[in-house]
């Protein structure tokens, strides 16, 4: 039988039984609002539940019950034993029906009309519409049921005995309905009512007899006994025990689970031993109470399921969205405990991808894609855990925008999101303080981010991952284990301690050994291994813990622990994942599997992120649980260990190295020099033979022109054969070309430049590709190819800056000192500020600027912020913005647009930057400055 | 803190001035738990190091199915660890629905005291003793500091202040 349906019949059973004693107490005490009040709400809500169920008989009979219940309420009605009567009868043929629902799982075929009909009358009474003395016209049933067979109409004129006759019998009725001596009662019932045995017996005497003439399956003419047998089988197979219980007896079932494995510890230390035999039985019983208990807490995940379908239909609404709701799987069980705590989380995701992850319907028939959206849940078990997937096949997730919205929003730099996969950018929206939805709708963006999807997922133990494809749609798959009582642990050794450590988590197991394949390799300090075609970050928790390389080290030192170094080169690697993050967690040994029953540690240890709590293991020993979550953000997995001020700290610093394309080559010297790449149009080989002297300068033709050449360290001297290379840097139809002795790389990486600025020609030293690189000041080359190579331009009258004023923002020191005398050389007089809070600083000490250039990422007040701030209310209202940043795809030139940029230039494109700032200061904001 | 030195000064005039106390020592010194407090006497046993707990956590232990945490109260008290090897006895307190095992030297008996004989701390005490004693029992040959456990194994309260 369906779930729903057995479960509404045990409790609607309840309920009518409920409401038999009630209404016979109201019957004594007519006045009490509150039983009527109680009585009310239990006929509506069986009433509710029956049309949800879509039962159309039960709720019409329930619905005229409550109609008369309610005038009763309002005070219309008053109480006496024949209106009482009447809603008991209108019980007798809800139970009726129930019953035959549980035995056909239909509702029985037949007419209430009749009874329904004197229902109404009561109410029409109650409304005026009828005298009151038509009631005893319209409880006689003769005329309300022309189409019952004969027999029956000859039975019916018993009922008009009396009334009071008929509340004996229907009240008695009732206490023999629920009772197993049933038959008895019914017996006597008959006796009072001889003329109509079946009658009594039937609750509901009217449609019976026309259910039974029809020859309905509803109405089956059973004798008596068989009636009583019957009497809702379901009701009385399951009892409704509080969960405390069940939790109560989990405990106890979980203490004996860890008795029991303390006595198979035992036993296995002992080779033969009397208690071997009933030990095993123990073991075994133990094993089916475990599972048993377990049972009773299993419920099937569909309950966590059910109100989705519902959610889902509304969303569709308010969204205008076409969406399918797929569920599969949905009778996998997992824990009471469990399934509450995934609920919100699932019912969240689920919102999700209904809001973010599907497309409007025009949208999806554009990408050639079916017009109803489909939103896919499916659950199953898979080794101890339960796996749940929430798919959807809409857009997919937009990693650039992601990436964006993280730096935006503080979570990480640019030089970071650099070097992360496509994967690790995705895992951002799991990081508190990220939203993904633009503006917050109705729908989402109610400040329960996937964070706390995140955290509640991992608060069971469990994990949740993420995949999506562009265009293609979004799946995130939860795994969580089935019981939060009794997990499985791997115990592991190190310094001699133990530990546990949730299998849930553990990937795999590998043995290294110093010389073998598998080795822990080092990278500076930091161990790595290699783990088939990745390289697998290692935490060694001896350090983690501060388990010092004490006594345990030395009295090892032989046995494969470097005593030298302190390093181990034999152990074991636990592969763990967390999220999307595996590292390996380097032990000294590994032990078996063991189910432990995780106790949270005591309160002086909660500060301890590394423990999830602690257990005893069937030694007897206390050993503490790992917390694979702890250990990765611990060992540094990329701002995982969110909040902690350090972090944030050096994030920040960290935000002055910007992700930049160098080219490294040599000259000179042997060390390596480095300009960026953007300032390069192009590399070219020359021979030196070609070499020719004009004016003064060494010269090449090149493209038709004549191109200065000039070297770094002119000591050199250009002379001699064969080809060298040459960094040609254009600025519209001029050319010059550095000559250099080597190309080495082009390197993008995030790094900090360290400026000296002693040296002409260098910007100052940074560290790229590991090596100390000279970062050399093209704009110094460039003025010494041509003195004039900017007021040439200034001369031609177009691209001048004029002496206009620039307002350079940055907060890199080196853009700064890399734009800055470009501008200045152009012929703009440059002023500089570090941050936004800066350039506000001297928009209020009454500076004025022509155009301000700001970058877009700074610490602190970013570039849109500072755009909003100053289109807003200040002075520099009307100057014009320039937006600056390493990121310019066409999304943030919107954003930049919006936030009142009037040109987006990525960073390094100097040529358009000069273009840029030229045309903004002669278009259209030129009038603000008039003639200058 | 101070509403259970009341509750105790209130407890002592109530029984006729006089209270239990379970008596031990830590480096000579006698202190004393009043005896309903007191949840077991344990000798040593296997205590499991707990990394990156406070240096005063000894471990954990289990106390039959129960995990108890272990607190060396010379380290709590700023007394240096037991130099000797002796064994040492453990006195077992509820602390929140917790249970703590206490480290000490020795554990002697319990002893009945009257309210007559308590008095306040000396202002002059080590300021750490002060912070745990709750007074002073003059008894005939010695006196025995009260302990307060709740303020011992309070590690909030003694952060914030």
């Amino acid at each position: 039988m369906d779930d729903l349906l057995s479960e509404f019949l045990t409790e609607t059973n309840e309920s009518l039984q409920l409401l038999d004693t009630e209404l016979v107490k109201l019957e004594q005490n007519p006045d009490s609002p509150d039983l009527l009040d109680n009585i009310f709400r239990v006929m509506h809500t069986i009433k509710g539940t029956c049309g949800f169920l879509g039962l159309p008989r039960l709720e019409a009979v329930a619905h005229a019950g409550e109609t008369v219940l309610g005038k009763v309420r309002e005070g219309e009605l008053t109480i006496n034993a024949e209106r009482v009567s009447m809603v008991l009868e209108c019980l007798d043929q809800i139970r009726e029906i129930l019953a035959s629902l549980e035995e056909t799982e239909a509702e029985p075929e037949g007419d209430d009309a009749e009874l329904i009909a004197r229902l109404e009358n009561l109410v029409e009474i109650a409304e005026g519409k009828a005298p009151e003395g038509e009631w005893e016209a319209a409880a006689d049933p003769v005329p309300a049921k022309p189409d019952i067979g004969e027999d029956a109409e000859v039975e019916w004129p018993a009922m008009d005995d009396g009334v009071e006759a008929k509340t004996a019998e229907v009240a008695e009725q009732t206490t023999a309905a629920r009772t197993p001596d049933q038959p008895a009662a019914e017996a006597e019932a008959g006796e009072a009512t001889q003329s109509q045995p079946e009658a009594a017996a039937q609750p509901a005497p009217a449609p019976a007899p026309a259910a039974e003439s029809a020859g309905s399956p509803c109405q089956p003419k059973a004798p008596a006994e068989r009636e009583g047998a019957r009497e809702s089988n379901v009701a009385n197979q399951s009892i409704r025990v509080s969960v405390e219980l069940l939790e109560n007896l989990m405990t106890t079932v979980s203490e004996l689970v860890l008795n029991r494995n303390q006595l198979l510890q035992i036993l296995r230390n002992q080779r033969e031993s009397e208690f071997a035999a009933p030990l095993q039985r123990l073991n075994h019983v133990v094993s089916e109470l475990q599972e048993g208990v377990m049972k009773t807490r299993m419920q099937p995940i569909g309950n966590a399921w059910s109100k989705l379908p519902r959610i889902v239909r509304d969303l569709a609404q308010e969204l205008d969205k076409k969406i399918e709701l797929k569920m599969k799987g949905e009778d996998t069980e997992l824990d009471r405990q469990v399934l509450e705590l995934i609920k919100d989380p699932l019912t969240h995701m689920v919102r999700n991808s209904a809001d973010h992850g599907l497309e409007e319907p025009r949208d999806r028939l554009n990408s050639g894609k079916p017009e109803i959206g489909t939103i896919a849940l499916n659950a199953f078990h898979e080794g101890g855990h339960i796996i749940i997937e929430i798919a959807d096949d809409g857009r997919g997730l937009n990693v650039e925008k992601i990436k964006n919205k993280a730096i935006r929003n503080g979570l990480t730099s640019e030089s970071e999101v650099a070097g992360l996969s496509e994967q690790q950018i995705l895992q951002f929206i799991f990081k508190p303080g990220f939203s993904t939805a633009d503006q917050v709708t109705a729908v989402s963006g109610r400040g329960v981010g996937m964070d706390v999807v995140r955290s509640n997922i991992e608060q069971i133990g469990g994990t949740i991952e993420l995949s999506s494809r562009e265009g293609e749609g979004t799946k995130f798959t939860v795994k969580i284990p089935l019981t939060l009582a009794i997990v499985s642990a791997l115990i592991v050794e190190c310094a001699g301690e133990r530990f546990a450590m949730p299998q849930l988590s553990v990937v795999e197991l590998v043995r290294v050994k110093g010389g073998s394949d598998n080795a822990i390799e080092r990278i500076k300090d930091t161990p790595v291994l290699r783990l088939r075609d990745r390289l697998l970050p290692l935490v060694n928790l001896r350090e983690l813990l501060g388990l010092g390389a004490g006594e345990e080290e030395t009295a090892e030192a032989g046995s494969g622990h470097d005593a030298d170094t302190g390093e181990e080169t034999d152990g074991f690697i636990v592969v763990s994942q967390v999220g999307t993050y595996s590292f390996g967690i380097i032990v000294d040994r590994v032990f078996d599997t063991e189910e432990i029953v995780v106790k949270p540690v005591a309160k002086i240890l909660r500060n301890i992120p590394l423990f999830s709590g602690n257990t005893i293991l069937g030694d007897g020993r206390v050993v503490m649980i790992l917390d694979p979550n702890g250990i990765a953000s611990a060992s540094g997995e990329l701002t995982l260990a969110e909040g902690e001020e350090t972090d944030i700290a050096k994030r920040t610093q960290e935000r002055d190295e910007e992700d930049v394309a160098m080219l490294v080559f040599r000259s000179g010297d042997n060390s390596p020099k480095a300009v960026p790449l953007g300032l390069v149009a192009r590399l070219e080989e020359v021979d030196m033979a070609n070499v020719e002297t004009s004016n003064g300068q060494r010269v090449v033709q090149y493209r038709g022109q004549l191109m200065p050449l000039v070297e770094m360290e002119s000591a050199h001297g250009l002379e001699g054969e064969g080809k060298r290379p040459v960094l040609v840097f254009t600025d519209r139809e001029r050319s010059m070309g550095l000559v250099v002795d080597e190309i080495v790389d082009i390197v993008e990486e995030p790094m900090r430049i360290e400026l000296t600025g002693e040296r002409p020609g260098y910007l100052g030293s940074a560290v790229i590709a590991g090596k100390a690189t000279d970062v050399i000041d093209a704009g110094y080359y460039l003025t010494q190819a041509f003195s004039d190579w900017f007021h040439s331009e200034a001369s031609k009258g177009d691209g001048a800056g004029d002496g206009k004023r620039v307002l350079l923002i940055d907060d890199s020191p080196f853009f700064r000192n890399l734009l800055a005398p470009l501008l200045d050389v152009a012929g703009y007089e440059v002023t500089t500020a570090e941050s936004a809070d800066a350039a506000l600083g001297l928009c209020d000490s009454g500076e004025d600027f022509d155009v301000i250039v700001s970058d877009i990422e700074m610490p602190g007040m970013s570039g849109y912020e500072l755009a909003e701030t100053l289109r807003g209310k200040t002075r520099w209202s009307r100057t014009p913005l320039v937006a600056l940043s390493s990121h310019a795809s066409p999304q943030d030139m919107e954003r930049g647009r919006a936030a009142g940029f009037c040109d987006y230039v990525a960073k390094f494109d100097r040529e358009t930057l000069l273009d840029t700032l030229h045309e903004t200061l002669n278009g259209d904001f030129a009038e603000t400055r008039g003639a200058a | 803190m101070t509403e259970t030195a009341n509750e105790n000064f209130a407890h002592k005039a109530g029984r006729g001035g006089s209270s239990d106390y379970v008596t031990f020592t830590i480096a000579d010194q006698l202190f004393g738990i009043p005896v309903l407090q007191v949840q077991d006497v344990l000798a040593d046993g296997d205590i499991t190091r707990i990394p990156l707990a406070p240096p005063e956590i000894a471990g954990a232990l289990n106390l039959r199915g129960r995990i108890v945490t272990a607190v060396d109260v010379r380290l709590r008290l700023g007394l240096r660890s037991r130099a000797d090897e002796g064994e040492n006895m453990s006195i077992v307190v509820d602390h929140g629905g917790e249970l703590y095992s206490l480290m000490v030297d020795d554990v002697g008996e319990v002893l009945s005291l009257h309210a007559k004989d308590f008095g306040r701390n000396p202002p002059t005490l080590d300021p750490k003793f002060r912070e745990f004693s709750e007074g002073i029992y003059r008894l005939k040959d010695k006196l025995m500091v009260v302990l307060d456990v709740e303020r011992l194994l309070d590690y909030d309260g003694a952060q914030a202040a």
